[in-house]
């Protein structure tokens, strides 16, 4: 499994610096190849412009995974940094942070980011923004209950005897013993990311045209499913392959740093 | 049980308080983005008034509270109706669609689960773990698609979208159902597996009860007690799933509502309904937290 999920992340960094070298930006219109069949000149086909569809789709990839990761990264440290005070402090503090985190959960799923994202306006760092002020309550949640029971551990207390500051503590004896369970929360997350952005692009909150994402070019793909069925397919495909391999990386770290509690168990 | 109720009140604040804020995100002048720049001033100041803009921040909230209070959503800018209206009809169509989803979900995950469960390990179970990891990763936007081509277009036995048949219903409510029921069969397979593991199961063999009755009527009673949890939480996230879905299948639910507001700068609107969707997740799950209680008394002690 771990051999299907890296192979195809390859084919994909092949593909997308392939893309990059050859020069292909996927903007061209050409209204004669209007929703053309795969062929050997468009390998997966033409949208309803007539643009390779396979340029974009390869633009769509670079996008969607720099969004992703920098939502990712975002809405980490705030999460981390979150359920660290409230687990370290408890009390009031814990109290308090945990009451907001409970009110973000109250909107189930993508809800929220499309609220957000629907107020902001469409565009690429709104869409981030949204997808941010959302993701860092799962963070803040898996922070506080590891670090609930992290710093009764003995290392901390005897260091905390020794004079160290709080801050000193969660940063060098709480925060390293974190890493391996926020590294697979992050793998997941980068899927479960890109398919927000997908969906919030789907519903034309996202990137805007003339610019290529999965989630719009999906849209569009469904509006033409009749005539031109492989749009949809070969768009929707390329984004499953990628989240599927994805989360096979994801077990995969999981089984290997032999995470339990982690919330994606098989 | 007193805990439970305060910690359902502040976060219902919370929500009202943030659906509430909502608008004050839009960047700039709200009323300009709504209205579009070659509005009147008589018009805008006449909106600023409705919408109560001109008026501090605080006694705006409170006035939004005072309102919903009263079961007034306010009004839709673009079609002048009171909100309320609009959500007799799409709201109706949402919760169907919800519960028809859940329906497929059950029928498929549990039978599903409890065979997996039984054949752990062999090859049996491999394949239906396999497929429901996968399916339950699959975004409503690829699995609706795929099941509208396959049903609606090539075997044409399906309506492909809208609400003029009653068929209409199935493909959105199988795009959510097999998500679903993917979730439920793992749920069940674990579940199950744990139960049969138990004493009482032993104890059952030992009298040498036929297996169909040790599972059936011992070990399922007990395996269904997570289920229903599940089926509760899944509920209230089924009823925001459904905001692409309805959009694909043109079904015209709160969800839909939702996405048409958002294109037509109809912030009011969007606020109802993301209101709406949020109020319904919380007292569902509020509600399967207290039907869980009273089922299991071991959850009473554990979590107060």
């Amino acid at each position: 499994m771990k051999s299907i999920a890296l192979f195809i992340l390859l084919l994909w960094l092949l593909a997308v610096i392939a893309g990059r070298v050859l020069g292909l930006h996927g903007q061209a219109v050409d209204l004669s190849q209007v929703l053309a069949s795969p062929s050997l000149v468009h390998w997966f086909g033409a949208d309803d412009l007539g643009r390779d569809l396979l340029a974009r789709i390869l633009r769509g990839v670079e996008v969607s995974f720099v969004v992703s990761v920098v939502v990712t990264l975002v809405s980490m440290s705030i999460g981390v940094t979150v359920g660290l005070f409230a687990g370290f402090y408890g009390g009031k503090v814990d109290q308090v942070l945990m009451q907001v985190t409970d009110i973000f959960l109250a909107f189930p799923g993508i809800l929220l980011a499309i609220a957000f994202a629907a107020v902001l306006g469409p565009g690429i760092v709104n869409l981030m923004f949204a997808l941010c002020l959302t993701g860092w309550v799962s963070y803040a949640r898996l922070t506080r209950a590891q670090t609930l029971s992290l710093r009764h551990r003995q290392h901390v207390l005897a260091s905390a005897s020794l004079g160290a500051t709080p801050l000193r503590l969660m940063r060098y004896h709480i925060l390293p013993l974190l890493l391996s369970i926020l590294m697979v929360e992050a793998t997941y997350s980068l899927a479960s990311i890109m398919i927000a952005e997908a969906s919030l692009s789907f519903l034309g909150l996202g990137i805007q045209a003339p610019n290529a994402s999965w989630g719009a070019m999906l849209r569009d793909a469904v509006r033409y499913m009749l005539v031109a069925p492989h749009y949809v397919l070969l768009v929707g495909a390329s984004l499953m392959s990628l989240i599927l391999a994805i989360n096979l990386g994801g077990d995969h770290l999981r089984d290997k740093l032999d995470i339990v509690s982690s919330v994606h168990e098989k | 049980m007193v805990r439970r109720f305060f910690q359902l009140f502040t976060v219902i604040f919370g929500v009202l308080v943030l659906t509430f804020l909502l608008i004050h995100l839009v960047p700039g002048d709200p009323v300009e983005v709504m209205l579009g720049e070659s509005a009147s001033l008589a018009d805008r100041a006449a909106l600023r008034a409705q919408l109560g803009l001109n008026q501090p921040l605080l006694s705006q909230f409170g006035h939004y509270v005072n309102q919903l209070a009263h079961g007034d959503l306010g009004q839709s800018i673009q079609t002048k109706m009171p909100i309320v209206d609009l959500f007799k009809t799409r709201y109706p169509a949402s919760i169907q669609l919800a519960l028809l989803a859940m329906v497929i979900g059950l029928l498929i995950g549990v039978p599903l689960g409890i065979y997996a469960a039984l054949k752990a390990g062999q090859w049996q179970d491999l394949v239906v773990t396999l497929i429901s990891v996968r399916l339950a990763a699959m975004p409503v936007f690829w699995l609706g698609p795929i099941l509208m081509l396959v049903f609606a277009v090539w075997l044409g036995w399906l309506p492909v979208s809208g609400m003029g048949e009653p068929a209409a219903i199935m493909l959105p409510a199988l795009t959510l159902g097999l998500g679903l029921s993917a979730i439920l069969t793992r749920m069940t397979r674990t579940s199950l597996l744990e139960v049969l593991n138990e004493d009482f199961i032993r104890t059952a063999r030992a009298k040498g009860l036929s297996e169909r009755t040790v599972v059936m009527r011992h070990a399922l009673r007990a395996a269904l007690l997570p289920i229903v949890t599940i089926v509760g939480l899944q509920m209230g996230s089924l009823l925001a799933g459904t905001v692409i879905t309805e959009t694909i299948f043109s079904w015209d639910g709160v969800g839909r509502l939702l996405v048409d507001s958002i294109e037509k700068r109809d912030y009011p609107v969007t606020q109802a309904c993301v209101l709406a969707v949020a109020l319904s997740y919380v007292l569902i799950n509020f509600a399967t937290d207290m039907v869980y209680r009273f089922v299991d008394p071991r959850m009473r002690l554990a979590r107060d």
